[in-house]
């Protein structure tokens, strides 16, 4: 296998393995942790396997397309840095792993567990080893996403929520400005090409844009690394599990902010805005951290504030920008990986075996725990910077960097006696870690008497105190190799000589580090007797809690001002938003045409009387219909009706008799809807007491008439303009010439719709289908109001006159009514349907067609249930809408695909003739059938939109307030006849 | 002839965009209805004018300038369809909420 192809390997291997995880059973707590064991076992081994590819400062590189256009390509990179990355992310997971098989607790869901923790460990590795900025972006946000997922694991606790919720928001506001951050960079060097950045150092830096690009990404780098002021995120994502908060939050995702830092440095670094940027946030981060880690009571707490003390440490480091302190911070980054993530694990078990990690109440434990602790006290020791510990090694570097002569008084004085006295609460905090857990007297009132752990959830922390010891002693011969090839990828090949020597001499950084123990020591002896109190969280600065002021943050962006907004700019009232939508359709355009139109040559010529006459009477409705909407529905229907045939002839007029078949059976249907619909409206008496009322409402019509007429002017003008314009040339010929040819159908319409654009119909039926059923669904649940419940005043007169009449019973004169008429609609029925069966087969080659057969066949049934009464013709009939919809769509679906399956793309037809004895050639097209798809679902929609809204008078004013469910077309002998 | 189609069509926006603006429902869904003719005689008008030149075709070979367009028909064939079952729907949704708010304003609640 090729060094580039165990690149990818390397990063799928651990989202494969989350998936697999997640889909584990969940009491599969041994499974688990033997699949993200070896996960990490095989990205380790790969990572030992190319070390000597990386070693010498080269790269190891994989390139493959992505977006090509646009000059991104998916880029796996590795070099000595991060290998050495790679290292921590598969070695330490490896551990944590082990650790958490027994961390976890066989209650706890384990498959969620595992599955986000390999999918961090894939993002993490991802991160490290992209070669595209934007790519590295990705994988960034990915981190950020699995650590809130693995912060809030155990959910139900609302600090659990809070705490992934605030990591997410702090993170994913950094990961956006570095996305921004990211683009600048790629605009100014012209490619998102990681190694192209990285060779355009002096381009980025003397860029007048380099300021805005550093602050984005500084602020990317600052919370992600969880520095001054974006540190207080990181204590509380302590909720999560404590192997999360080994691996994630000490180990590897808050490095992944230093980790940018270094990527960056060799183009960014060496400007006056990043010394002082950089260095202040890292000097105010590593004290404020060690200051407030002393007086946390809560063991992963004081951790924390540790972590966030160490990234300062290593951000300072940074921001001093020689190469020397950039070793340094790769060597800390490093050795704060082994103690640290050492040191969490033994505070796990602490609260594993004994139930609580509060300071006050663990004392004493050395005696129950001596393994454990001795582990501890040695992590704890590295951790303060104890001689002979990997801590001592890097901390004594970064002493002797902030050592130092510098012409600036700040460097000069600030940043030594600053380091001196952070270095001083580490131990302090460190002392207080080891001191108040694992001596002192008995613990008392504990829920467990505690123990040693199992020896395998020990093992992890046996080895990284190990390495701690071994770097510690002999760091030539350990991690000397390693570092070097980290150090060569990011400073080049002229990297100055460094020393990893233990003896550095009696010098000014060995004077500071005997300074800091010293007095470390002598400051815990002081404070102890305040300590013992045991209050929560560190005097002077404890009003600075980022928590609070983040949530006030909050509260005032996502509630006050987005009420604020809402209230100014939203509104529940239908009329203002269709007013400026409609304000926007007239102005838009006419603001857009009015140059464009030129002249507009009035032309009288073919002037015809009769249309004039004819579009005179469609004027006169429309307006009329507008008019009388509001207290005369009926009215208004009717007078919509006489605009409607008015459009149909005009259809014919002009050449269009499918479209003039078509809108008249519409018509017909839509009237008889409406007419249905109407018995539920409330009836409207105009009022006229309010005066002022009357005068605001005249005031918005006559200002809604006037943006109308505008409409309509801009629609008369737009249209005239085309209609007096030459056509263009089109895709009209084609289906004119071809629609014989291809289609064997001379109706161009037809063909058109059940052949050329039989995709769009098929869409066109799907929608029919669904709105079909979605007024059935409606329906279902109708309640009418409380006074359209009571009969119509028509049937209560008709009723009373069938009491008065001693021969006569309810009902006699609903059944007599339009006796003549009644009849002739039942008769009618055959004609109807032989009507829609002629208007379909002609389809093809004269006007008609799928449609318009399909409206023409629901009128038949509708005609049968005005003439005869809902209950006469369902004793007679039983027609299911929705099975005629579902066979419609099947057949018009299945002819579709019926052409995929003879080797043609979908929804091709084919068609020949065919002779049939007695009636001669017919055109036998598998359009046609697809047709009859058409019509089988037009006529199932229609009718069961008509019925369904007609069964509402059938159904009791009772049975109308408990909503009960209306049966389909069916037979429903107990409902009384009501409308006819 | 086009001058008195396009005068048609303006009038009809002009009284559905007024009827759509209206607060009752009936009056918006006249005006939806209104809107919708002028909108398809709008595109089939946009297909140029011609008087007896059906887009019916003969089997032989034929000359495309002797039939009108026949793609806008198709695509108002479809919007005549749509518009129904548009129409349908919004009947049905005015009425369902005229029983649950009990008015029949396009707010679902008065507005004074």
């Amino acid at each position: 296998m090729t060094p580039s192809f165990l690149l990818t390997f390397a990063l799928l291997v651990p989202f494969g393995a989350a998936l697999v995880a997640a889909l584990l059973p969940q009491n599969a707590r041994n499974a688990e942790a033997w699949l993200a064991g070896t996960t990490a076992v095989a990205g380790l081994g790969i990572m030992i396997y190319l070390f000597p590819q990386v070693a010498n400062g080269s790269v190891v590189r994989q390139e493959i397309a992505w977006i090509p256009a646009l000059g991104l390509n998916i880029i796996l990179r590795l070099d000595g840095f991060a290998w050495l990355f790679g290292v921590l992310i598969t070695g330490v997971g490896l551990l944590v792993v082990l650790y958490a098989r027994y961390y976890m607790s066989p209650k706890d869901p384990v498959p969620r567990f595992f599955a986000f923790f390999l999918a961090f460990m894939g993002s993490m590795l991802g991160l490290v080893m992209s070669g595209n900025i934007i790519q590295l972006v990705i994988f960034w946000e990915l981190t950020s996403l699995t650590s809130f997922l693995l912060i809030g694991y155990w959910f139900h606790l609302a600090q659990a929520r809070d705490g992934a919720r605030m990591a997410l928001t702090v993170t994913g506001l950094g990961g956006l400005g570095l996305l921004i951050g990211m683009l600048i960079i790629g605009q100014m060097v012209g490619s998102y090409d990681l190694d192209v950045v990285l060779d355009s150092g002096d381009l980025i830096r003397e860029h007048p844009l380099y300021l805005p690009a550093l602050l984005l990404v500084l602020l990317g780098a600052l919370t992600k690394s969880a520095q001054f002021p974006f540190h207080f995120w990181l204590p509380h994502a302590m909720a999560a599990p404590t192997p999360v908060s080994a691996y994630l939050h000490s180990a590897t995702m808050v490095k992944a902010g230093v980790f940018l830092l270094v990527r960056f440095w060799p183009v960014m670094a060496g400007t006056d805005a990043w010394f002082w940027i950089v260095t202040c946030a890292g000097m105010a981060t590593l004290i404020f951290g060690a200051y407030a880690a002393i007086f946390q009571t809560d063991l992963k707490g004081l951790l924390a504030y540790s972590t966030i003390s160490h990234l300062g440490l290593i951000t300072t480091l940074l921001g001093m920008s020689t190469p020397l302190a950039t070793v340094a911070a790769i060597f800390h980054i490093a050795n704060h990986a082994t103690f640290k993530a050492s040191l969490f694990m033994a505070a796990g078990i602490i609260d594993h075996e004994i139930g609580t990690r509060d300071i006050r109440k663990l004392s004493g434990l050395f005696r129950f725990m001596p393994f454990t602790a001795t582990l501890a006290m040695v992590a704890s020791a590295a951790m303060a910077g104890v001689p002979l510990l990997n801590g001592f090694l890097s901390k004594e570097m970064f002493f002797a960097e902030v050592a130092e002569r510098d012409a600036n008084p700040f460097v000069n004085l600030a940043l030594p006696i600053g380091a001196t006295i952070a270095s001083m609460f580490a131990v302090v905090y460190s002392l207080r870690f080891v001191h108040g857990v694992f001596f002192g007297p008995k613990p008392e009132g504990l829920e467990k008497v505690p123990h040693e752990p199992p020896a395998l959830m020990r093992r992890p922390i046996e080895i990284l105190v190990l390495l701690c010891l071994v770097v510690g002693v002999i760091p030539g011969i350990t991690i000397a190799p390693y570092l070097a090839a980290a150090v060569v990828s990011v400073t080049g090949p002229d990297t100055p000589y460094y020393s990893l020597s233990v003896w550095h001499g009696w010098n000014l950084a060995l004077a500071m580090s005997g300074v800091a123990l010293v007095g470390g020591v002598l400051l815990y002896w002081a404070l102890y007797g305040y300590l013992a109190q045991g209050v929560d969280g560190p005097p002077l600065i404890r009003q600075l809690q980022g928590k609070r002021i983040f949530e006030r943050i909050m509260l005032t962006i996502t509630s006050k001002w987005a009420r604020r907004l809402e209230a100014r700019f939203g509104t529940r009232r239908l009329q203002p938003q269709l007013f400026l939508l409609f304000l926007l359709a007239v102005a838009l355009p006419a603001s857009l045409l009015m140059s464009r139109l030129g002249g507009i040559n009035l032309s009288f010529a073919g002037f015809d009387p009769v249309f004039a006459l004819l579009w005179a009477i469609g004027i006169v409705c429309a307006v009329a219909a507008a008019q009388q909407a509001k207290f005369h529905r009926l009215v208004a229907l009717i007078l919509l009706g006489g605009t409607g045939i008015v459009t149909c002839i005009t259809f014919v007029w002009f050449s269009a008799p499918d479209l003039a078949i078509t809108q008249l059976l519409v018509e017909i249907v839509t009237t008889v809807l409406i007419l249905l619909g109407l018995r539920w409206l409330p009836k409207r008496v105009e009022d006229l007491s309010d005066e002022a009322q009357v005068l605001k409402a005249r005031i918005r019509r006559y200002r809604d008439l006037v943006l109308a007429g505008l409409a309509g002017v801009g629609m008369t003008v737009v249209a005239y303009a085309v209609m007096t314009r030459q056509i263009p040339e089109g895709i009209s010929e084609y289906f004119l010439e071809n629609a014989y040819k291809l289609g064997g159908g001379t109706n161009v319409v037809n063909v058109m719709l059940v052949d050329f654009r039989a995709f769009d119909t098929l869409g066109e039926i799907t929608v029919l289908g669904i709105v079909a059923l979605t007024v059935f669904a409606v329906l279902r649940r109708f309640r009418p109001a409380s006074e359209s419940i009571a009969k119509p005043e028509q049937q209560r007169i008709q009723a009373e006159f069938d009491d008065r009449a001693p021969e006569r019973s309810q009902g006699d004169t609903v059944s007599e009514y339009l006796l003549i008429p009644s009849v002739i609609m039942n008769w009618m029925f055959p004609v109807i349907i032989v009507l829609a069966v002629h208007l379909f087969l002609r389809g093809h080659d004269q006007p008609g067609g799928g449609f318009a057969a399909g409206i023409v066949m629901s009128i038949g049934f509708i005609l049968q249930y005005m003439a005869g009464g809902t209950r006469w013709v369902e004793d007679r009939l039983r027609i299911l809408p929705v099975r005629w919809i579902g066979s419609g769509l099947l057949l018009a679906l299945l002819v579709g695909v019926a052409a995929q399956f003879v080797g043609y793309p979908f929804m091709t037809t084919a068609f020949q003739y065919a002779e049939i004895p007695w009636i001669g050639r017919v055109p036998m097209a598998s359009a046609l059938i697809f047709d009859l798809g058409v019509f089988s679902l037009v006529v199932g929609a229609t009718v069961l939109i008509l019925i369904a809204l007609a069964h509402q008078s059938v159904r009791s004013p009772k049975a109308a307030r408990h909503a009960a469910p209306i049966k389909q077309a069916e037979v429903s002998p107990d409902a009384p006849v009501e409308s006819r | 002839m086009e001058l008195i189609l396009a005068i048609g069509i303006g009038v009809l926006t002009s009284c559905g965009v007024y009827l759509m603006l209206r607060p009752r429902t009936f009056q918006v869904i006249i005006g939806l209805s209104l809107l919708s003719y002028a909108v398809n005689l709008f595109i089939f008008a946009m297909g140029r004018l011609k008087t007896g030149a059906a887009p019916v075709t003969a089997s032989g070979a034929i000359d495309p300038t002797q039939f009108t367009d026949p793609v806008p028909q198709a695509l108002v064939l479809t919007a005549i369809v749509i518009g129904f079952a548009m129409t349908a729907l919004f009947l049905v949704v005015m009425l369902a909420a005229r029983g649950v708010t009990g008015t029949d304003h396009v707010d679902g609640r008065e507005q004074r």
